[in-house]
C-alpha cells in the first residue's frame, strides 16, 4: 500500500493524544488513592489536556488532507453500523469534547467532592468526565485500528496483533510524552511516567515484533491463479492494459526500493523502542529534564517510520493484476 | 431477484481493447461522467477507465498461449466495498444488483478501494471522487432505447461477441445458460465476495477434416481423373449414374 502522509500523521497524533490524555488521567487515579502528590489543576491537568486537544486537533486536519471532499466529511458519521471507518469519525469528537471539557473543569477548579464513596474516594466532576474519555480513548483506539484490521484482503492488517499496536504504541508515545511534559514543567513526575512509558513500550516491543514474525511468515490467500482464473504453473503477465500510469499503480504501490523498506524497518525498530527507553533511563539516572523530552521526540519521529513501514508492508491483492505495464 | 452481470468469454476474447474505448466513450459523456484524464499527450499520462484489457502469457515457450483478460467492476453479491463507505455513497441497488457509487455523497476517502481485492475501482482525480463500472446503468434501464440496446456499451461493441450481458439470477438467460453450460467460473471466489460477472475458460479448439471433406467427388473440373466402375463412351455424359 502506498503510505498516505496524511493518514500517518492522523493516527500517530492522536494516538499520542489519547495516550497523554490516559496518561494524565492515570495521574489524577494514583494522586486520588495518596500513591502520588497531588497536581495543581491549573497548571498540570488543564496545560497537559490542552496538549492533548492540540495534538488530536492536529490529527483531525490532518486526515482531512486525505479527504477528496473534506466539506463533506460530515457525511461519514451516518454508517456507524457497519463502517469503522465512521465509528472512528463519531468517536473521535466525542473524545476531543469530553478532553476539553475535563480541561475545562480542571482549569475552573472544579474539584470539590460532589459525593465520596465509601467514605474514602471523593469523587469531583473531572474524575468523572476522565473516565467517561479514558473509556472512548480506548474505544478509539479500536476504530482506528479496526479501519485496518478489518480489511481482510489486506492480510498483514487483517489480525488482532494489528489492535494492540495501535493501542500500546499509542499509550507508550502517550505516557513518553507525559514524561516529557513533566520533565519540561519541572514537576516531580518524570519517573512515574517515564516507568510507565518504558513498560508500555517493552509491551509494544513485543506486539509489533510479533506482527512482524507473523507478516514474514504470512502465505497470502490469492495468487494469480485464482486472479485470472487459469490453472498453469508457469503464467506471467505481458500487458496491464496501459502504458502509463493509473490510480491502480499509484495508491497499492509504496513506489520504494527493499532496501529503502528494510532501513525504515530498522529506523524505526532503533527510534520507538531502545532509543526512547536508554534515554530514560540516562535521565533518571542524570535527573536531565533535557532527556525525556528527547526520548519522546525520538519515539515520535520512529512511529512516523513505524506507520510508513505498516502501509508499505501491506501487500494488496489487486497488485497481482498490474506487474507488468507492456 | 435479478443481478445483472456479465459473463467474458476468454476463448473468444482477441484482446483489441474495443471494450474499452467505447466505456470510456459511453460513460465519460453519460450517467456515471466524467472520466477524466491527466496529460493525455504528455509523458506520465492518466486516467480513470472502468475497464481494462490486460494481456497474459500462459505456458513455456514454443507452446505458450497468449490470455486476453478484461477485467471491471464484478457487481460482486456480497460486495466488500459497500459496507465499509463511512457515507452510504457506496450502494448495491435493490432492484437489479448493480453496484454504484453516489457521486455526491462520496468524501473521497479511498477506502472502499482498499476494500476491493479485485483493484476495480478508480480514484477520479479531478472531481476528487471514488469511480466505477456501472454497467452502464443510464443504458441497461433506459426505456426510450428499443430493447437490443439495452445493454453496456462495451456488450455492443465487442465485435467477437466475447462478452455476454444478463440476468444471473434467471437459470434460463443467456448469460446463465452460458455460465452453466461452457464452465463459467468466478474471479478470486476464496474471498466469498461472490462475484457476479463470471469468465468462461479457453477450451481447446480442434477440427477434424477428413480429405475427402477437401475434395469434391463430383467436381466437375476432375472429371477426366475419375474413374469410373463402368466403361463409358466418347463422353461422360450419357453415362447413367
Amino acid at each position: 500500500m502506498h503510505p498516505a502522509y496524511s493518514v500517518i500523521f492522523l493516527t500517530t497524533l492522536i494516538g499520542v493524544g489519547q495516550g497523554l490524555f490516559l496518561a494524565l488521567y492515570t495521574g489524577q487515579v494514583y494522586s486520588l488513592a495518596n500513591l502520588l502528590p497531588a497536581q495543581d489543576s491549573q497548571g498540570f491537568y488543564a496545560i497537559g489536556s490542552v496538549v492533548s486537544l492540540v495534538l488530536l486537533v492536529g490529527g483531525l486536519i490532518a486526515s482531512f488532507f486525505h479527504l477528496g471532499h473534506p466539506e463533506r466529511a460530515w457525511r461519514a458519521a451516518s454508517k456507524w453500523r457497519t463502517s469503522w471507518l465512521s465509528r472512528e469519525v463519531i468517536v473521535l469528537p466525542a473524545f476531543m469534547s469530553l478532553v476539553a471539557l475535563y480541561a475545562l473543569t480542571h482549569y475552573f477548579g472544579l474539584t470539590t467532592p460532589l459525593f465520596t464513596v465509601a467514605d474514602t474516594l471523593a469523587v469531583d466532576v473531572t474524575l468523572i468526565i476522565g473516565l467517561l474519555a479514558s473509556v472512548l480513548a480506548f474505544v478509539l483506539f479500536l476504530c482506528t485500528a479496526m479501519i485496518y484490521a478489518s480489511v481482510k484482503f489486506l492480510q498483514e492488517w487483517h489480525c488482532a496483533l494489528t489492535v494492540s499496536n495501535y493501542m500500546l504504541l499509542g499509550i507508550a508515545s502517550g505516557f513518553m510524552l507525559a514524561a516529557a511534559f513533566s520533565a519540561y514543567m519541572g514537576i516531580d513526575l518524570v519517573a512515574f511516567f517515564g516507568t510507565w512509558a518504558v513498560i508500555f513500550t517493552l509491551m509494544a516491543l513485543v506486539s509489533r515484533g510479533a506482527s512482524l514474525i507473523r507478516n514474514r511468515r504470512l502465505r497470502h490467500k490469492v495468487s494469480l491463479k485464482s486472479a485470472i482464473g487459469m490453472r498453469h504453473s508457469q503464467m506471467q503477465q505481458k500487458a496491464q492494459g496501459f502504458m502509463g500510469g493509473s490510480f491502480n499503480t499509484r495508491e497499492f504501490f509504496h513506489g520504494s526500493s527493499p532496501n529503502r523498506v528494510k532501513l525504515i524497518r530498522y529506523l524505526f525498530l532503533l527510534l520507538v523502542f531502545p532509543l526512547p527507553v536508554l534515554l530514560v533511563g540516562v535521565s533518571h539516572v542524570m535527573e536531565s529534564p533535557n532527556l525525556p523530552i528527547l526520548a519522546f521526540l525520538s519515539q515520535y519521529l520512529g512511529l512516523i517510520a513505524e506507520r510508513w513501514y505498516f502501509f508499505a508492508e501491506a501487500k494488496h491483492p489487486q497488485n497481482l493484476y498490474y506487474q507488468t505495464v507492456s | 431477484m435479478t443481478q445483472l452481470a456479465l459473463v467474458i468469454d476468454l476463448n473468444v476474447c482477441v484482446g483489441c481493447h474495443a471494450c474499452v474505448t467505447s466505456c470510456k466513450e459511453w460513460n465519460t459523456s453519460g450517467w456515471a461522467g466524467p472520466m477524466p484524464d491527466q496529460r493525455p499527450y504528455d509523458a506520465d499520462p492518466s486516467g480513470v477507465f472502468f475497464n481494462r484489457v490486460q494481456t497474459y502469457e500462459i505456458g513455456e515457450y514454443p507452446t505458450t498461449e497468449t490470455l486476453h483478460f478484461p477485467k471491471s467492476c464484478l457487481h460482486c453479491e456480497t460486495p466488500p466495498c459497500v459496507p465499509v463507505c463511512p457515507t452510504g455513497a457506496s450502494y448495491k441497488r435493490e432492484d437489479n444488483g448493480v453496484v454504484l457509487v453516489d457521486y455526491d455523497k462520496c468524501i473521497g476517502c479511498k477506502y472502499c478501494s482498499w476494500a476491493c481485492p479485485y483493484g476495480a475501482r478508480e480514484f477520479d482525480e479531478q472531481n476528487r471522487v471514488m469511480k466505477k463500472c456501472t454497467l452502464c446503468i443510464d443504458r441497461i434501464t433506459d426505456q426510450t432505447l428499443p430493447e437490443s440496446e439495452r445493454k453496456p456499451a462495451c456488450v455492443l461493441a465487442c465485435p467477437t461477441s466475447a462478452r455476454i450481458f444478463g440476468d444471473v439470477h434467471d437459470p434460463e438467460s443467456e448469460a446463465s445458460v452460458a455460465i452453466r453450460e461452457q464452465g463459467g467460473y468466478q474471479l478470486m471466489p476464496e474471498w466469498g465476495t461472490e462475484p457476479a460477472n463470471q469468465y468462461l475458460p479457453r477450451r481447446r479448439t480442434r477440427m477434424h477434416i477428413h480429405t475427402d471433406e477437401l475434395v469434391r467427388a463430383d467436381n466437375p473440373l476432375k472429371k477426366e481423373q475419375v474413374r469410373l466402375p463402368i466403361g463409358t463412351g466418347d463422353t461422360i455424359d450419357d453415362v447413367a449414374w
